[in-house]
């Protein structure tokens, strides 16, 4: 074991860690603000395979990874539009719209990948940026300075939708939104367009998240290429207690994880492959397990809203 | 709330025809010649496009069918992407209910539902691979069985890899510690251990076929640890091929040829080339034998191909080195 306490490995989980947990940031805290307006949306999944193929799609045809980025925020919001318009206006069950949703999302970018690219293609992505003087810090200047623009505006994502929610007036309404709809409805909050705004605002992340792989991370598109993450980001949503720090300490446990477990494989250590690869997902269940702060939930959420009832 | 409920149904059930539309799986259309036309049905875990397992399949099919000339003399369905056997077994016994005259389940994971399905349906002949159980054991005539011998080709470019490794250090990413990817992977690991004693090869699982992120951060994990060069099996690896890309490591390739990807850093794929056993199987059917027989992939049988990329040199001694190791693969002497 003393092997895996080098600092050569150290920084290269620390690396990867940063890397694997950028799409989670963007899509667990896009969910955040969606849930803490009472809405649920298990459709993260789909908008991220939409988000991932449009970005790569328009990045690759334009030649230019902005207007890809552009084209998978755009993709997303209209994904968010399509749920908040059967879960908040006609108010169907949010759950199961979610789980549609990401079914329509799953499709639909397959059908769209076999009609329009056909095979499995790479591009150039977001270039890494290196920050001046930050990076030139030993040894972990490198590592935590010098990444695509992507991975850094994740990592900012996290401080300022936590100040977005708890200090502005905007973040007020949202809570109240979902905590107390009829509450906030009778104070001239208008309870409908703060949940659309949410859901879109979520919408737009989870985009963002899917080209985060397909034009910053990883550079290519694959049907079902987001494998489960965009799930994986509402249970962050429930593990950070609805909280953007929350979520960031719950992606990088499991994004380290992840990484230090691949480590224990490249090494040899002689530990079975099936358990290296479970040891994220059972440290993230334990960590649930133990710190559940239920009272935190939205008290509204999966609840619709329909003014006078109660 | 009522309207509320029914309005929710009316979307759900929208959505549901949405998604089904888009689902993609295409069959194609039955020409008008039926009584002639052999219809083949292919029910697959991944996408014909996975550059990997079901795309060689899938290309070895239309090999066969543009060699007995065209959709006019065989007929090609399938199903992709159904990697949860529930959904694939459903989809085989309605290719069997439908009267296709083969049809291939292309994954070692449906073995038990074939064994439920195959029994039903007497006049259908049915494959399954990777696998080299026909189920003859247990009284059923009408399963082929197909297999790689992927190690064999893991063991000729284990043997290039260890020879061109300056660094001395390999990695090797795979989805799960079993199958086709098993035999491939220990096979390459033996075939650089015997070209060069002392290579130091690392082995890594992700447990997923499509977790494409987490397979670039294994091929990642390998060159922080060294290795500069990197192999890989299952259609996750096409995120490992773009971080070997980026790095500037050369890749080797297994299934399909993956060098379109990154014509810079695949040096070599070992292809699976099934035409032959289609056509053998096809060739059965039609004589009234539905089933039986286990195939395998070889060197010698032509069924494995190494391809190298001309866009990269290999130098002639490594060359020669990898050509002697199959010749040794064939005549037994070695054995990967």
């Amino acid at each position: 074991m003393d092997e895996l306490f080098k600092l050569p490995v150290l920084l290269g989980i620390l690396y990867s860690g940063i890397r694997l947990a950028t799409p989670y940031l963007f899509a667990a805290v896009g969910e955040t603000f969606a849930q803490r307006s009472g809405v649920l949306n298990l459709g993260v999944e789909g908008i991220m395979l939409m988000g991932a193929y449009s970005g790569f799609y328009v990045g690759m045809k334009s030649g230019n990874v902005w207007l890809g980025l552009l084209a998978a925020a755009l993709v997303g919001i209209l994904m968010g539009l399509l749920m908040s318009v059967i879960s908040i206006t006609m108010q169907a069950e949010q759950g199961i719209s979610g789980i549609g949703l990401h079914l329509f999302g799953l499709g639909l970018s397959s059908l769209l990948f076999k009609t329009t690219l056909g095979s499995v293609e790479s591009i150039n992505g977001f270039k890494p940026v290196r920050i001046p003087i930050l990076a030139d810090i030993p040894y972990v200047g490198e590592v935590l300075f010098n990444h695509n623009l992507l991975v850094y505006a994740a990592f900012l994502l996290v401080p300022l939708s936590a100040w977005f929610l708890s200090k502005t007036t905007f973040g007020l309404k949202i809570r109240a939104v979902g905590q107390n709809p009829q509450a906030a409805d009778t104070l001239g909050v208008n309870v409908i367009a703060v949940r659309y705004f949410c859901v879109c605002l979520g919408g737009m992340l989870a985009g963002i998240a899917g080209a985060s792989l397909s034009i910053a991370l990883i550079n290519l598109f694959q049907e079902n290429m987001t494998n489960g993450m965009g799930f994986i980001a509402v249970a962050l949503v429930y593990f950070g207690g609805w909280k953007p720090y929350g979520v960031l300490a719950g992606a990088l446990l499991f994004s380290f994880v992840n990484a230090f477990q691949l480590w224990v494989q490249v090494l040899g250590i002689k530990i079975p492959s099936d358990f290296a690869i479970m040891m994220p997902y059972v440290l993230t269940i334990l960590a649930l397990a133990f710190a559940t702060k239920r009272a935190q939930q939205p008290a509204a959420l999966t609840k619709p809203f329909e003014r006078g009832e109660n | 709330m009522k309207s509320t409920l029914s309005r929710m149904l009316a979307l759900v059930m929208l959505v549901a025809i949405l998604a089904a539309g888009c689902a993609p799986a295409a069959a194609t259309p039955a020409p008008e010649a039926v009584s002639t036309v052999f219809k083949v049905a292919i029910v697959m875990p991944s996408s014909i496009t996975d550059m990997a397992f079901s795309q060689s399949m899938f290309e070895g099919l239309k090999k066969v069918q543009a060699e007995m000339g065209g959709e006019s003399a065989m007929e090609i369905a399938y199903s992709e992407n159904l990697f949860k056997v529930p959904d694939a077994a459903a989809a085989i016994r309605d290719y069997a209910d439908k009267g296709y005259n083969l049809v291939i389940a292309h994954g070692s994971q449906y073995g038990t539902s074939l064994e439920q399905v195959a029994p039903d349906f007497p006049n259908t002949a049915f494959a399954w691979g990777t696998s080299v159980d026909t189920f003859q054991a247990s009284g059923i005539n009408n399963v082929f069985a197909y297999q790689a011998e992927a190690q064999q080709g893991g063991y000729v470019l284990g043997t290039i890899a260890a020879l061109m490794s300056k660094t001395g250090i390999i990695g090797e990413t795979g989805p799960v510690d079993a199958g086709d990817a098993k035999l491939y992977i220990e096979g390459f690991q033996k075939g650089a251990e015997a070209a060069k004693p002392g290579t130091t090869v690392s082995v890594t699982y992700t447990g997923s076929f499509s977790d494409v992120s987490l397979m670039a951060t294994a091929a990642e994990t390998h060159i922080a640890a060294g290795a500069d060069m990197l192999t890989g099996s299952s259609q996750s690896v096409v995120g490992a091929i773009g971080v070997a890309k980026d790095k500037g490591v050369y890749w080797f390739g297994t299934q399909w040829d993956q060098t379109s990807l990154a014509p810079e850093a695949v040096l070599a794929s070992q292809v699976y080339d099934w035409s032959g056993i289609i056509k053998d199987m096809i060739d059965s059917v039609q004589k009234g034998v539905m089933g039986g027989k286990a195939y395998t992939l070889t060197f010698k049988n032509g069924g494995l191909v190494i391809s190298y990329n001309s866009a990269i040199t290999v130098p002639a001694e490594v060359k020669a080195a990898a050509d002697a190791a199959i010749a040794g693969i064939n005549d037994g002497t070695i054995v990967p």
